[in-house]
C-alpha cells in the first residue's frame, strides 16, 4: 500500500481515488439523486452521460465536497471530500463563465499553486494546457477557447491523481474540443483517473474506458462505450402519412412512434427496414425526415429496454411507447 | 503504464504547503485584481476625495461643532470612503464571483476558506488606507488642516478597525444579492444611509427627522467614534457605538452564513 490514509476504511487497502454509495441528493422537493453507485478506479476515465438536468453537475459537487449527500456516502482517496486535505489530490474544471478577468494567466496559476503541497512547475502547466504564449495576458482578453484552456491548467496545476471534468468542452468549436481531449487522454495515459460528465454521446465515446449513463437521479447503464452507443443509437423518422402510430410501433426495430402535431414520429434502431415498410404501406406518404435520436430519446429508448427486462421499474416515460 | 509505476515514480505528497504564503498570495491578487478594475478603484477612492475637496474648499475653516469643518469632515468623509471600499469590494465581488461559479471553483480547491476571506479583508483595509491619506493629503493642502500626530494616526486606526462591520455586511449582501444587482443594491443602501448618518453634511444642518434616524444607521457609530477623536462627536458613549458595531457584525455574518450554505443547496445540473 502505497498512501495509508488514516481515517478510513480498513476492509479496502487502496480505497478508489473517487466513489458514491448509494448517494442521495434533494434539493426542496426535487431529487436530484436518487442513490447512485460509481466508482472511478485508477487509471480509469469515467464519462458521466446524461442530458441536462440528470443528476451530472450534483453527483460532480458531492465528490467536489461543496455539497454533502442527505444519505449514502461520498469519498475521495477513501476521504471525506469536504476535508480540505482529501481535495489536494484532485482537480476540479468547473462550468465557469468567468474569472476575475483582470488577472493574468501566470497569475491565476501561481495563486492556485499555493493551495498545493506539491505543484507541477507552472510553465509545465502552461506548455500541458496549450498557454505559454498567453501566460502575461489577462483573462478578461482570452477567446473562449483559451479560457476554458486556462479552467483546463487550474485543475492541473496541483499534479492531481484525479481530474473532475464537469461538461469541459460546452461551447468549444471543434478544434479546440479536439485539443481539449488530447490533453485529457494525455493525463489518463499518465495512470491518472478522470470522472467526466458530458451530455454528447460522440464524447463519451471518444474518450471513456467506461460510460455511466445517468438520468432523472439514477444510473441506467454502465458499460464499455461502444455497448452503450449500440443500445442508444438510433434514428428519428417523421412523416405524413395515413398509418397509425398504434399500428407502426408493432414492427421490428421500432422503440415508439406517436403523433407530433399532423405528422406521425417514430424511433427506431436502424431507419431503414422502417422506411420501407413505410413507403410499401403508404404509397401516399409525404415530408418523409429521417434524423439521428438526440440524446434525450436515445435515453428514452434506453429506459424501454429496461422496462422490458424489469417491467415492475417502468419509468413513467415508457408511457408514450407506441400510445397516441 | 499502470498505478503502480505511476506511484513509485511520484513522490509522496507531504503537507508541504504554506499557509502564509496562501493567504499573503490570495490578498495581494486580490488587491491587484480590483485596483485593475477602473469601475472598482476610480469610484471608490475619487468620489470621497471629490466630494471632501469641494466641502473643505468650500467651509474648510468654518466650525462645526466646536471642531474646524475641515477636521470634522475628514472625519465623516473618510469613514464614507472606508464603508464604500468594504461594502463594494466584499458585496459587490462575492456576488459577481458566485454568480460565475469561481467561488464555487475556490471551494472544490484546498484552498482554505479562511484565506479568501481575509483576503477580501485585507484588501478593504488597503483600499480604505489609501482614502484616509488622500483625504488628509487633501485637507492639508486645501484647508491648511493641521492635526496633531495622534489624532491623524487615531483617525486612521479607528476607521481601519471600523471597516470589519462593513466588510461584514457587504459579505451578507454578497451572499444574498446577484451577480447583476449586486452594485444597484449596495448603492441603494450605501448612498441613503451614508446622508442619513451625517457622513455628508453634519447632521445638526439635515432635517430634524434624519436626525432621529441617524442612531438606527450603521454608518453613524463608526462616523461618531471618529469623530471622537477630533472632538466633534455628539457626545454619546464609546460602548454604544462599539456595540451596535457589533451587533451590525453579528447580523450580517448569520445572515452570510446562511446565504453560503443556501448556496451549497443550490440546484443545478
Amino acid at each position: 500500500m502505497h498512501r495509508p490514509s488514516p481515517d478510513l476504511e480498513t476492509r479496502r487497502p487502496d480505497p478508489p481515488p473517487a466513489e458514491l454509495r448509494g448517494a442521495v441528493k434533494r434539493y426542496g422537493a426535487v431529487t436530484a439523486l436518487a442513490g447512485v453507485d460509481l466508482e472511478i478506479r485508477r487509471g480509469e476515465l469515467v464519462a458521466l452521460l446524461g442530458p441536462n438536468g440528470a443528476g451530472k453537475t450534483s453527483a460532480v459537487k458531492l465528490l467536489l465536497g461543496t455539497s454533502a449527500p442527505d444519505e449514502g456516502v461520498a469519498r475521495l482517496f477513501g476521504a471525506d471530500p469536504r476535508a480540505p486535505a482529501a481535495r489536494t489530490r484532485m482537480g476540479a474544471m468547473l462550468q465557469i463563465s468567468k474569472v476575475p478577468e483582470t488577472l493574468a494567466v501566470r497569475e491565476h496559476l501561481e495563486l492556485f499553486a499555493s493551495y498545493y503541497p506539491a505543484p507541477l512547475a507552472l510553465d509545465r502547466v502552461l506548455a500541458a494546457a496549450g498557454l505559454e504564449a498567453l501566460a502575461a495576458r489577462p483573462f478578461g482578453k482570452l477567446s473562449g477557447g483559451e479560457r476554458q484552456r486556462l479552467l483546463f491548467a487550474l485543475a492541473l496545476v496541483g499534479d492531481p491523481e484525479l481530474l473532475i471534468l464537469d461538461e469541459p468542452t460546452v461551447g468549444l468549436d471543434v478544434e479546440s474540443r479536439h485539443r481539449l481531449w488530447e490533453a485529457i487522454q494525455g493525463f489518463v495515459r499518465r495512470g491518472r483517473s478522470v470522472l467526466l460528465t458530458t451530455h454528447y454521446l460522440e464524447e463519451a465515446d471518444a474518450l471513456s474506458d467506461r460510460v455511466v449513463v445517468i438520468h432523472e437521479g439514477r444510473v441506467l447503464a454502465e458499460g464499455r462505450p461502444a455497448a452503450i452507443k449500440a443500445r442508444t443509437a438510433g434514428r428519428r423518422i417523421r412523416c405524413l402519412t395515413s398509418l397509425r402510430p398504434a399500428e407502426i410501433a408493432g414492427w421490428d426495430g421500432v422503440r415508439s412512434a406517436r403523433w407530433d402535431g399532423p405528422a406521425v414520429e417514430v424511433l427506431s434502431s436502424t431507419a431503414e427496414p422502417v422506411v420501407r415498410e413505410l413507403l410499401a404501406r403508404d404509397p401516399g406518404l409525404s415530408e418523409l425526415e429521417v434524423a439521428a435520436a438526440s440524446l434525450e430519446e436515445a435515453f428514452l429508448a434506453l429506459t424501454g429496454d429496461d422496462a422490458a427486462d424489469a417491467p415492475s421499474s417502468a419509468p413513467p416515460e415508457t408511457l408514450s411507447r407506441g400510445a397516441a | 503504464m499502470n498505478a503502480e509505476t505511476m506511484d513509485a515514480a511520484r513522490p509522496l505528497a507531504v503537507g508541504s504547503r504554506n499557509l502564509a504564503r496562501i493567504y499573503a498570495l490570495e490578498a495581494k491578487y486580490e488587491f491587484l485584481k480590483l485596483l485593475r478594475l477602473p469601475a472598482y478603484s476610480l469610484p471608490t477612492i475619487a468620489f470621497p476625495a471629490v466630494f471632501y475637496a469641494l466641502f473643505t474648499v468650500t467651509y474648510g475653516s468654518h466650525q462645526i461643532g466646536g471642531v474646524q469643518a475641515a477636521a470634522y469632515m475628514l472625519a465623516t468623509y473618510g469613514t464614507f470612503g472606508v464603508i464604500g471600499a468594504a461594502l463594494f469590494g466584499f458585496g459587490v465581488g462575492v456576488a459577481v464571483e458566485r454568480g460565475q461559479g469561481w467561488l464555487l471553483l475556490k471551494r472544490a480547491s484546498p484552498m482554505p476558506p479562511g484565506a479568501y476571506f481575509a483576503a477580501k479583508c485585507a484588501m478593504s483595509l488597503v483600499f480604505g488606507a489609501i482614502i484616509v491619506t488622500v483625504l488628509s493629503v487633501l485637507g492639508a493642502l486645501l484647508a491648511g488642516l493641521r492635526l496633531p500626530p495622534g489624532e491623524w494616526l487615531g483617525l486612521g486606526l479607528v476607521q481601519m478597525a471600523g471597516a470589519f462591520p462593513f466588510c461584514a455586511l457587504g459579505l451578507a449582501f454578497g451572499t444574498w444579492c446577484g451577480p447583476n444587482s449586486a452594485p444597484a443594491v449596495v448603492n441603494l443602501v450605501y448612498l441613503p444611509m451614508s446622508l442619513a448618518s451625517g457622513l455628508w453634511m453634519p447632521l445638526s444642518i439635515l432635517p430634524a427627522f434624519l436626525r432621529h434616524l441617524a442612531p438606527w444607521m450603521p454608518p453613524y457609530h463608526l462616523a461618531q467614534l471618529a469623530l471622537k477623536v477630533v472632538g466633534g462627536d455628539a457626545g454619546q458613549p464609546v460602548w454604544l457605538h462599539v456595540g451596535a458595531l457589533a451587533l451590525v457584525t453579528a447580523i450580517s455574518l448569520g445572515l452570510a452564513r446562511a446565504g453560503l450554505r443556501r448556496d451549497a443547496d443550490q440546484t443545478y445540473g
